[in-house]
């Protein structure tokens, strides 16, 4: 059954949808039935500028798992390019620090 | 066969909740002659291509059906479905005394055709199908209603209730003053089959006119030929309970060709 159940994630960035770039300081992510998917239940995410009004999104709908996976890879991507990319003299990046 | 078959199918505009215009998808049969009308109300996610597909599926077999597009207050006419689908969604939904007034609307289409028998159905899926049983309870000159796999009819969680969405559905059972189909898959986890029976549980005490067909090795939206979900033998039988009922309720005029 369908639900109107959102979680909002306030966000600072930019996404790339039907009139190329846009600004974009929210996701609206929600488990429910897809509009274009085959699955029975996806992960959704639309990705909107709510400050503009939000008439605006980039969409996509993900299986549970393949979700989980993404998550998974977005915090390896933040952990191992933080520290490609800590500059010397500035505050370590937000890793995991083995204790001595 | 020795029957004409044709359909003319189209977005036609209509008038709906507080005589707001909008559009919906209209689709009749193409040969003369007067037909019931129904009215086919959509999920959640939006005016979907299937959702015109079951449209022209009830013309197809004698009906007037329609389908009014109930997020149309949210854009142009020329935005797609799912983009207001997840606008409306963002902002928590419609208010279910919007919807019942857009299907009041879309009847109200029906009945001012040349062509209408002046007889009128209501079908719905997911939460359609949560809106169809509203309907039969709230909305008057329903001939026959059919609730496909509504959810959320007997609500469990009192905190699903709100200012859009006021009423657990079967608190108004009382009022249902038409006939009943309920079509469920039995592995459904929205409704579950033990809300199935809950649910028919209040009809039976109350002495409604209705009729419950569950389905094993099927669940949410068995209908439904775009998802995975999809099961042809029981979507079949579902639909030809579908149209038996339509048939005899409404007294489709080309009830030969159901089912086939």
């Amino acid at each position: 059954m369908c639900s109107y159940i959102v979680e909002k994630a306030a966000l600072v960035g930019s996404a790339k949808g039907r009139k190329g770039w846009m600004k974009i300081d929210t996701a609206n992510v929600y488990f429910d039935h897809p509009y274009h998917s085959t699955l029975d239940h996806v992960l959704a995410i639309d990705f909107t500028n709510e400050a503009e009004g939000g008439r605006d999104r980039v969409a996509v709908e993900l299986s549970a798992d393949s979700a989980r996976a993404l998550i998974d890879r977005i915090l390896a991507a933040l952990a191992s390019g933080e520290a490609a990319h800590a500059m010397p003299g500035l505050p370590a990046p937000a890793v995991p620090v083995a204790a001595e | 066969m020795s029957f004409y078959q044709g359909l003319q199918a189209e977005t036609v505009p209509f008038r709906g909740h507080n005589g707001d215009q909008g559009e919906a998808y209209y689709a009749r049969p193409a040969r003369s002659g007067k037909f019931p009308g129904v009215v086919v109300i959509h999920h959640i996610p939006g005016w979907c291509e299937w959702t015109t597909e079951v449209v022209r599926k009830l013309a197809h077999h004698g009906y007037a059906a329609i389908s009014p597009h109930l997020y149309f207050r949210e854009g142009n006419p020329d935005e797609a479905p799912d983009d207001l689908g997840a606008r409306i969604r963002a902002a928590g939904g419609v208010a279910d005394a919007q919807i019942m007034g857009d299907v009041a609307g879309a009847m109200a289409y029906l009945r001012a055709q040349p062509n209408a028998t002046g007889k009128i159905g209501v079908i719905g899926f997911c939460s359609g199908g949560r809106h169809t049983y509203l309907a039969a309870c709230t909305v008057p000159g329903i001939d026959a209603a059919v609730d496909c796999w509504g959810g959320n009819v007997v609500v469990d969680d009192p905190k699903l209730l709100n200012a859009k969405r006021p009423v657990a559905p079967i608190d108004l059972t009382e009022k249902m003053t038409c006939p009943l189909l309920g079509i469920f898959g039995n592995d459904d986890a929205n409704p579950t089959a033990d809300q199935v029976n809950r649910t028919e549980a209040v009809l039976k005490k109350l002495g409604k006119n209705y009729e419950f067909h569950r389905y094993d090795g099927a669940g949410h939206a068995f209908f439904n030929t775009l998802r995975d979900a999809y099961r042809p033998e029981q979507a079949i039988d579902g639909w030809r309970k579908v149209f038996d009922f339509f048939n005899r309720n409404l007294a489709a005029s080309a009830s030969s060709i159901a089912a086939e």
